[in-house]
């Protein structure tokens, strides 16, 4: 089965293994991601100005786009992802701007496409109980915090991944790869995003928090779908450390990364050089990865 | 300061602007707090979220162009997840915004970003942050 799909400006470069880990966990899984030609950044933030037009033609050109190879477009940036699945709806919902956008953009489309996340092809197309008889080496022990954010849930109408408050989507397909799911308060709490270029004192404090929470509750490590995330928690503690500098240091992985090592993927799709904190010792410890030399 | 609130100052060309551009109704908030209670970045504003849709019920919106709120929000939504009488107030803030950025305001100085921060930084970061904080963007 192949699926046409939207990799995004940040899998290409800063996320380039949440990307390839992802080709390849599904081309294991027996499906493929073909990515869209001509694709190009979805601006990445759905504009929430109801007469920001303009910025609508991007995500929609990518979604008229996908509409012409297939019924399904499918996503793995958690901020991508809300970005095509709102315009979408705007398509799908709003004659008037989707005339206007779609007449500037010179395209037809209805909003026919189905923008769906690459966990919702694990568990609705896959299933999680045959992805767990596909894996190699089973994370057992591996404490795992799942961390959601904002945008792969709300606003929950519209997204319809999963429950916003108590979602489970990233847990049951910890428990397939034979992890150890930990439960805390904070994870579909925001990272603080974009305030990171802004205020940065706010990115750090609520990182911190999800850190905190995600730890006391015993996580080793943590995994997300959103590039954004991934940076702002793991980047963010570098400063935390400057306060703190007892602090204990928690891994942040792309769930692609965790999920092709459990397939027998291997190291190769941990990109050690891009993580700010090496998750590799917290591997090596459960005899996931091999331990480095120097320790 | 003592603040005069007349009914004349209510519904004036700024708070028909944020409706239009947030398509929400300020007059359906009833002042539970639940979106302050909520909102992970209280710590960092100068007015609850809860207080900014009051200040634009009384016609104030002058106190509410002059808050740091609507820049700290980061649109995470989780206001108008639990908001009980269907209030987008990210759409709110995000009006506050764009009133603010079309007449050139620049909240943020692209400049001031050390080069290395600039090569650490995701795309993501950057181009949803300058989205939000910069005019014409």
């Amino acid at each position: 089965m192949k699926y046409p799909y939207f990799p995004g400006c940040t899998l290409y470069t800063k996320a380039k293994s949440f990307d390839e880990a992802g080709k390849a966990v599904a081309l294991k899984l027996g499906f493929e991601l073909e990515e869209l030609e001509d694709w190009t950044c979805c601006g990445a933030s759905f504009p929430l100005a109801e007469d920001y037009d303009i910025a609508l033609s991007s995500p929609t050109r990518a979604l008229v786009n996908g509409a012409k190879v297939g019924d399904k477009l499918v996503t793995l940036c958690a901020i991508c992802h809300n970005v095509l699945k709102r315009t979408n709806n705007v398509m799908k919902t709003n004659p008037e701007r989707r005339e206007k956008v779609t007449g500037f953009i010179e395209e037809e489309y209805d909003g026919s496409l189905d923008v769906v996340h690459y966990l919702e092809i694990l568990r609705d197309e896959v299933g999680f109980e045959a992805l767990g008889e596909k894996v190699e080496k089973p994370l057992a022990g591996l404490k795992v915090g799942a961390y959601y954010g904002c945008l792969l849930l709300r606003p929950a109408d519209e997204m319809q991944m999963d429950d916003p408050d108590q979602p489970s989507i990233m847990e049951e397909l910890l428990v397939a790869l034979g992890a150890e799911p930990v439960d805390y308060p904070m994870k579909s709490e925001c990272c603080g995003a974009f305030q990171v270029v802004h205020s940065d004192a706010t990115a750090t404090r609520c990182s911190r928090e999800i850190i905190d929470s995600a730890q006391s509750r015993g996580a080793e490590l943590l995994i997300t779908a959103c590039p954004l995330c991934q940076f702002n928690l793991e980047d963010r503690q570098n400063e935390m450390k400057e306060e703190d500098t007892g602090m204990k240091t928690l891994p942040v992985l792309y769930f692609t990364e965790l999920l092709g090592l459990a397939l027998g993927l291997g190291e190769a799709m941990l990109d050690t050089e891009k993580h700010f904190t090496d998750p590799k010792p917290i591997l090596a410890s459960h005899g996931l990865v091999a331990a480095d030399a120097e320790g | 300061m003592r603040k005069k609130i007349c009914a004349e100052n209510i519904g004036n060309e700024t708070q028909e602007k944020i409706k239009e551009l947030s398509m929400q109704n300020v007059y359906a908030c009833y002042q539970c707090g639940k979106c302050s209670a909520a909102c992970p970045a209280t710590e960092e504003m100068d007015m609850l979220p809860n207080q900014v849709i009051r200040y634009l019920q009384l016609g104030m919106d002058e106190k509410v162009m002059e808050a740091n709120t609507p820049w700290i929000c980061a649109s995470c939504l989780q206001c108008m997840s639990v908001c009980p009488k269907g209030v987008d107030l990210a759409r709110i803030m995000e009006a506050i915004r764009m009133i603010q950025l079309r007449s050139g305001k620049n909240e943020i100085s692209i400049r001031e970003f050390d080069d290395e921060y600039r090569k650490r930084a995701p795309q993501i970061a950057l181009i949803s942050g300058y989205r939000k904080f910069l005019s014409l963007s």
